[in-house]
């Protein structure tokens, strides 16, 4: 195994407090061949963690304090760190970026240093949790900031609106159980994309096939796992995916146009089973195009585990009514254009602050015009599909009401032709 | 022999109308004659199907009773035609290896290779009408009509197997059963009428046997002296006069009525014309618009006949069809049909006439008839196989057996 992984370099870090505790929990699964590394600007959390390598980021604006959840502040010192940021990520292919948004550290270095990977040739994949509802207006709209940052910085966003949790925990699950959920669910998400791309696999999906997949759209992602075992595990698995509340009951799967399927099973896997999990999977999502893989892993025997990523063009789920009048204006236009039409959009958008930005790719005019068919195509595409038709008018099929019905080629030859072939008798 | 197994019936249950045909056959010249016709207006059949048995029964009754009375004979069985749009029909090839000796294929091998060509993969609970033989293969050499005595390894027969649900193929029987008459066998009408009007050079050919009757509407191809294609529609007259009365708002039976005394297959020339319905103490009721009488009922006609087309020419039969097309049954009636059917389907088009029969001139040339005559055909040509086939001891097996379930 290990010399299929050093193919890829891949590098997990985890940003602020939060991500630091999920990446204790990534720690555990002891991923061969990935460096984790924890930043904070805040020594005393970096202290207690078990990565190999630890980035502090004290600086005069902190005072070694921490930036006591000002997203602002973090970002200047991860600002002026740029050049360290930059060098840790050199030579890495991907590069995982853990953190909890909302808080400081998260919300501020995150993007900057999704930048500097970016800027260092890697693939920056961000797996992040939104705060919860009760945490607080300021710090939800801070997170959404952070998170429209972070989208125009990173590759690819993979999100875990904390809220989400309500449907996997009951009345009597503690808030140290639930946090450890959230963490494990995150740390997951990486693990499965990792597998994805690391394992060796039966199929494989090439490292090349998953950049182009993500670069291309660069839109909000959710994902789902599940595991199961024993002989119906085929069918155990395809169950627990769906009930996962990640996928809102598969209308997340229906609304994605790019989903990622990552199997990975023991040597008994059979290709049966592989093939029934991804009719089922396919049947889910016939917009979207399907990338899969499937890897054999000693330790998965008997086993089967599936990691979904659901990638959606814009439609970002964010709770509109909370947020700044200006900000609800941004939110929107980007939830419902996609990637083409941010870049369309340029002008009027409300850019990050960051000088780190790079200046809006020049675009000719035809791939313009390109886009902007694409995109309506896709629109339309999506209403007809939803879209249904009540019959008008109810035919009375005279005599015939009651015998059975003469259908051919789904046309119902009972009812008088000139209705059927709309000929109007004035 | 007895004097009655020369007397043969055909018993059509149409959605208009029962008719019984009465004939018989000529010992001398083995020609048809015939000599009895009972007809009844049908109240229970929808789309060539039972639906109020009793009501059928009793229809059955008279027409029966009618040409009993017509051709002066006792009826004890009939050949019953069936019909509905659950009958299909498709072609079927069966292989049978010669074993015997000297490679010369008997009698018993082609019946074992018809055999082998109606076993076939049918849908639970459908039963084969017919089974009718087109040509012969002996070791892959094509077109031969009758292989006994020749020498080959293998032979083969092309059949066209006409099917149908058991169950609803059953109810008709047991009606007619119920009023204590035999059948001697159920024929498909769509093949009774073909037979009626073809002959054998048109077979050759290559024709198209239209029926459109009250409910249904039968087609049958001949090409090459054989049946290559039948199938039913279940539309028919029945669903003009329902158009009718749905786009003229009047009743059913004035629709009826309309469509008998108004009705074509073409709208031109009737601009702006209309007709003035009565009710019954004679006063004007309600003007009806002949141009939309006419353009309704044209609408449905050129539909059947499109939809027939669609059908031969997915089949890849349009080409085959050198003596064109033949109409007949009630529909057959309507002004300028042959002109509508010839528009859609670019081929000759006629009414057919019953033919190698003679007998009752008034029934004869009727070509609502055709069914009921056909099915008498049909028995006449099982009845020569009958008597011509068996051999003394089976031709007593068999008179026995008659007496036996007659009493």
């Amino acid at each position: 195994m290990e010399d299929s992984t050093s193919a890829v370099s891949v590098k997990i870090f985890g940003v602020g407090t939060a991500g630091i505790n999920i990446l204790e929990e990534i720690a555990r699964a002891a991923l061969p061949g990935v460096t984790l590394a924890a930043i904070n600007t805040d020594a005393k959390s970096l202290a207690g963690s078990s990565a190999a390598e630890k980035i502090s980021l004290e600086t005069k604006v902190t005072r070694g304090g921490g930036p006591g959840g000002d997203a602002k502040r973090s970002r200047a010192a991860a600002e002026e760190n740029l050049p360290k940021l930059k060098q840790t990520c050199e030579g890495m292919d991907v590069v995982f970026i853990v953190a909890g948004l909302g808080g400081g550290a998260g919300t501020g270095i995150g993007p900057v240093l999704a930048q500097a990977a970016r800027e260092s040739g890697a693939l920056v994949l961000a797996f992040v949790a939104m705060p919860f509802d009760c945490e607080g207006n300021r710090r939800l709209k801070q997170a959404q900031q952070g998170l429209e940052q972070l989208k125009s910085a990173a590759d690819g966003v993979i999100c875990l609106p904390n809220q989400e949790i309500f449907k996997l925990i009951d009345e009597k699950t503690s808030v140290v159980e639930t946090f450890k959920i959230l963490n494990g669910l995150l740390a997951e998400g990486v693990n499965g994309v990792w597998r994805l791309m690391a394992r060796k696999g039966l199929l494989e999906i090439h490292y090349a096939d998953l950049c182009a997949l993500l670069r291309e759209r660069r839109g909000d992602s959710s994902f789902a796992t599940a595991e199961a075992a024993g002989a119906t595990r085929s069918r155990e698995v395809m169950d627990k995916l769906f009930a996962h509340p990640m996928l809102d009951g598969g209308k997340a799967l229906a609304e994605s146009d790019a989903v990622l399927v990552s199997l990975t099973g023991g040597p008994d896997l059979t290709m049966a089973e592989v093939h029934r999990v991804m009719e089922h999977i396919n049947g889910k999502c016939e917009r979207a195009q399907v990338l899969m893989g499937a890897t054999i892993d000693e330790a998965f025997r008997e086993r089967l585990a599936i990691t979904l990523i659901a990638v959606r063009r814009g439609a970002a789920q964010i709770e509109k009514g909370e947020l700044p009048e200006q900000e609800t204006v941004h939110l929107e236009a980007r939830s419902t254009d996609d990637f083409g039409s941010h870049f369309l959009n340029q002008e009027n958008g409300a850019r990050p602050q960051s000088r780190f930005v790079p200046p809006a790719p020049s675009m000719p005019a035809e791939k313009m015009e390109q886009l902007a068919a694409r995109q309506t195509r896709s629109r339309k595409n999506a209403s007809k599909m939803r879209q249904g038709q009540l019959p008008l008018e109810i035919i009375s099929k005279g005599r015939f009401d009651k015998s059975e019905p003469t259908i051919h080629k789904g046309e119902d030859l009972d009812v008088p032709t000139y209705i059927r072939r709309g000929v109007a008798l004035n | 022999m007895f004097d009655s197994s020369s007397i043969i019936v055909g018993l059509e249950v149409g959605t208009s109308k029962i008719c019984a045909v009465v004939g018989e056959l000529n010992p001398d010249s083995s020609g048809l004659n015939i000599v009895g016709l009972g007809q009844a207006k049908s109240r229970g059949v929808r789309k060539g199907e039972i639906c109020d048995a009793p009501a059928v029964e009793e229809d059955i009754r008279n027409a029966i009773v009618e040409a009993e009375q017509m051709a002066d004979v006792e009826i004890r069985s009939v050949y019953l035609g069936v019909t509905g749009g659950h009958v299909r029909g498709f072609n079927n090839r069966g292989v049978h290896p010669v074993v015997s000796a000297d490679r010369e294929i008997s009698e018993d091998d082609v019946q074992d290779v018809i055999k082998n060509a109606k076993t076939i993969n049918l849908p639970a609970g459908n039963h084969v009408i017919h089974a009718i033989r087109q040509h012969f293969l002996v070791d892959g050499q094509d077109g031969i009509s009758n292989p006994v005595g020749m020498l080959g390894s293998r032979v083969e027969v092309d059949v066209h197997v006409v099917h149908g649900n058991l169950n609803r193929l059953q109810n008709a029987i047991r009606t007619v059963k119920g009023l204590q008459l035999e059948v001697d066998e159920i024929v498909f009408n769509g093949l009774a009428s073909s037979l009626a009007l073809l002959t054998t050079e048109q077979k050759e050919l290559g024709a198209l046997v239209i029926d459109i009757g009250g409910g249904t509407t039968e087609y049958v191809v001949y090409a090459d002296g054989v049946i290559k294609h039948a199938s039913v529609l279940a539309i028919g007259g029945d669903h003009v006069s329902n158009d009718l009365a749905y786009g003229l708002k009047v009743p059913l039976g004035r629709a009826e009525q309309l469509k008998i005394e108004h009705g074509a297959a073409f709208v031109d020339g009737l601009k702006e014309k209309s007709v003035t319905i009565s009710n019954e103490l004679g006063m004007p009721m309600k003007t009806v618009n002949l141009e939309h009488l006419r353009r309704i009922m044209s609408l449905r006609l050129e539909e059947i006949f499109q939809l027939i087309g669609q059908d031969l020419e997915q089949a890849g039969l349009l080409d085959y069809l050198r003596s064109g097309v033949f109409l007949c049954g009630g529909g057959a009636r309507i002004p300028e049909i042959s002109r509508l059917a010839e528009q859609v389907l670019q081929m000759p088009v006629s009414i057919g006439k019953t033919n190698s029969i003679s007998g009752l001139k008034s029934a004869l040339d009727q070509p609502e008839f055709a069914t009921a005559i056909g099915l008498v055909k049909f028995g006449s040509f099982q009845h020569k196989k009958r008597t011509g086939k068996a051999s003394l001891r089976d031709g007593i097996k068999t008179t026995i057996g008659q007496l036996f379930k007659r009493a």
